[in-house]
């Protein structure tokens, strides 16, 4: 004999080793990554409160996982630290996105080919808010550390192919906040598992990344009186009192629509009925071209 | 978890990844354990060169029923000598509390540097922020860690305010240069200038006036420190330099506009002028 009788062979074990942490984030919820008219918006379907999913790294970068908790809570906290270690020692402005990317890149394709390790069950997006709408990126890094520049949204999770599908048919650039919540939400009801119960605001998480904020620390977390309070700008605030709460982000909520829709599932109709910016009523088929790169 | 203590270097600059291991969610613990480079060094060798570098000198608090003043003259002195006449000492720390520096400057301006990176490293690892009283006493620590620095001359006195979340009002923190924290009630002043400061301080404040007077008083104490003492500088009007002032609230922290505090100078400066006018008649 050759060979031992338990010889895998490199492909093989690759091949395992991929399949093993795909089951593993397939079995997540999933998060929706999306570029709006003033940043990027982080919607991720999350029962708990206080286990986040979304996350602020830096100033202007932003962090969203999905997978095994412990896992990408650990990928956090090292990317918090990297981050505030190179501001401290440089300037705050030589902390980038890309930088992060590669960070976290190398660290996950260090342990996907490590014998030792198993591989980590997590897909993270970095995304990083530019003082111009051109200058804002996403970076998608996956669990075996390869990394993409995404164009104007990134799905990740169990039912992805159906959410991208979903937000790919409703997505245009510019939108402003209200419908780009609207469209990830309805995005977000296409996975299988949520045909019977359609998502809730408590059932989500929210944060964006807000150029216009006045702060340097340009992430926002929404809690739920805020989601509820910018999907349907006409409801009464339940508190008076918000955190953080600065003017730029004050008039958000209220700056688009006319006649708010009754629920989630009209956004269709919202998003033909903008106030503040004149346009036809485009198809709803948006064409691969606008998000061809978020697929796996 | 220690012996991967210095292996983060070969991940391509992402520290280790465990979280555990007492390094917690402390900024300045987690630079002493990886990069202990990057902090000030408390074990410089010089015996008293107080008057080597800029030293700056008074700062001011006062509370009042919506939150707390703080403000800061702008000069640096080297001796006898003006080192910087427009110096910024009064800084935000975070979203709720100020920070203001006396003392050594460059070493004072790199404590409020990496104060500021440890209120927000904590709340980011976290999710949420430290009370007031925690951060009052982080400070402390991070102070007492200059003893050696301060031993020979160069001592930083910083005066921490801010609003306090829970108890919803305006908080004074004083310290030492061991690192003794103590929580000052209606005013406090630090500094060269201080002690005719606090001299202004007693007789101007009043408890019960609003945010508008409280950032009268401040700016007349520190008009009155600037006055005795050689090391404050007064408004300088004719470059158009005024004093720091900062107020924490329940909305958070703002700084008071130039404009603003220019007003209120030109008004002390007609005031006073208009008393000494009358009492050497």
């Amino acid at each position: 004999m050759t060979q031992p009788a338990f010889y895998v062979s490199p492909e093989q074990q690759i091949r395992d080793r991929a399949d093993f942490a795909r089951a593993g984030i397939a079995r997540g919820r999933s998060v929706a990554v999306v570029r709006y008219k003033d940043g990027i918006l982080f919607v991720a379907e999350n029962r708990s409160q206080s286990l986040h999913k979304v996350a602020e790294i830096y100033d202007r970068i932003g962090f969203a996982a999905v997978g095994r908790y412990n896992e990408f809570e650990n990928l956090r906290i090292a990317g918090i630290r990297h981050a505030d270690v190179r501001g401290y020692a440089y300037d705050r402005r030589d902390v980038t996105g890309r930088m992060l990317a590669n960070a976290y890149a190398q660290l996950l394709g260090t342990i996907f080919s490590s014998v030792m390790e198993k591989p980590w069950e997590v897909e993270l997006v970095v995304a990083e808010v530019g003082d111009k709408a051109a200058e804002d990126r996403i970076f998608r890094i996956a669990f075996d550390g390869s990394v993409g520049d995404e164009a104007d949204f990134a799905v990740m999770g169990g039912a992805e192919e159906a959410i991208a599908e979903a937000l790919r048919a409703q997505y245009e650039p510019n939108l402003p906040l209200r419908l780009a919540l609207i469209c990830s939400i309805t995005a977000l009801n296409a996975d299988p598992r949520n045909a019977d119960e359609p998502l809730t605001v408590a059932s989500l998480e929210v944060g964006v990344l807000d150029r216009t904020r006045s702060q340097t620390r340009k992430f926002q977390r929404f809690d739920e009186d805020a989601v509820a309070q910018l999907l349907n700008p006409k409801r009464k605030p339940a508190r008076r009192t918000r955190k953080k709460a600065s003017p730029a982000e004050m008039d958000a909520g209220g700056e688009t629509v006319a006649e708010p829709p009754s629920s989630v599932d009209s956004a269709q109709d919202a998003a033909g009925d903008t106030a503040s910016r004149p346009r036809k009523r485009a198809p709803r088929k948006a064409g691969p071209a606008a998000g061809e790169a978020a697929e796996q | 978890m220690s012996r991967h203590a210095n292996s983060h270097s070969s991940r391509q600059g992402l520290p280790e990844l465990t979280a555990l291991g007492g390094l917690g969610s402390s900024f300045t613990e987690f630079l002493a354990h990886t990069q202990r480079d990057l902090l000030p060094d408390p074990t410089a060798t010089a015996t008293s060169a107080g008057d080597l570098a800029p030293h700056a000198t008074t700062i001011v608090a006062v509370t009042c029923p919506d939150g707390v003043v703080i403000a800061g003259d702008r000069r640096a002195t080297m001796g006898s000598m003006i080192a910087q006449r427009d110096i910024e000492k009064v800084y935000m720390a975070d979203d709720y509390t100020a920070i203001g520096i006396a003392g050594s400057a460059g070493l004072a301006i790199d404590l409020v540097k990496l104060f500021r990176v440890e209120l927000e490293h904590y709340e980011k690892i976290e999710g949420f922020p430290l009370t007031i009283d925690g951060k009052a006493h982080r400070l402390a620590t991070m102070i007492r860690g200059n003893l050696g620095l301060a031993m020979q001359g160069f001592v930083v006195v910083p005066l921490f305010v801010g609003w306090d979340l829970d108890r919803k009002k305006g908080r004074i923190f004083s310290y030492d240069a061991t690192g003794g924290c103590y929580e000052a009630f209606g005013f406090h002043s630090v500094g060269s200038g201080s002690v005719f400061a606090r001299g202004s301080l007693k007789k101007l404040h009043d408890p019960k006036a609003g945010v508008e007077r409280a950032v009268q008083v401040v700016v007349e104490a520190l008009f009155d420190a600037a006055d005795d003492d050689s090391a404050t500088g007064g408004p300088d009007v004719q470059r158009r330099i005024y004093p720091i002032v900062m107020t924490a609230t329940a909305n958070g922290v703002a700084r008071v506009s130039d404009d603003k505090v220019a007003e209120v100078t030109a008004s002390i400066l007609e005031r006073r002028q208009r008393s000494d006018e009358e009492a050497r008649r």
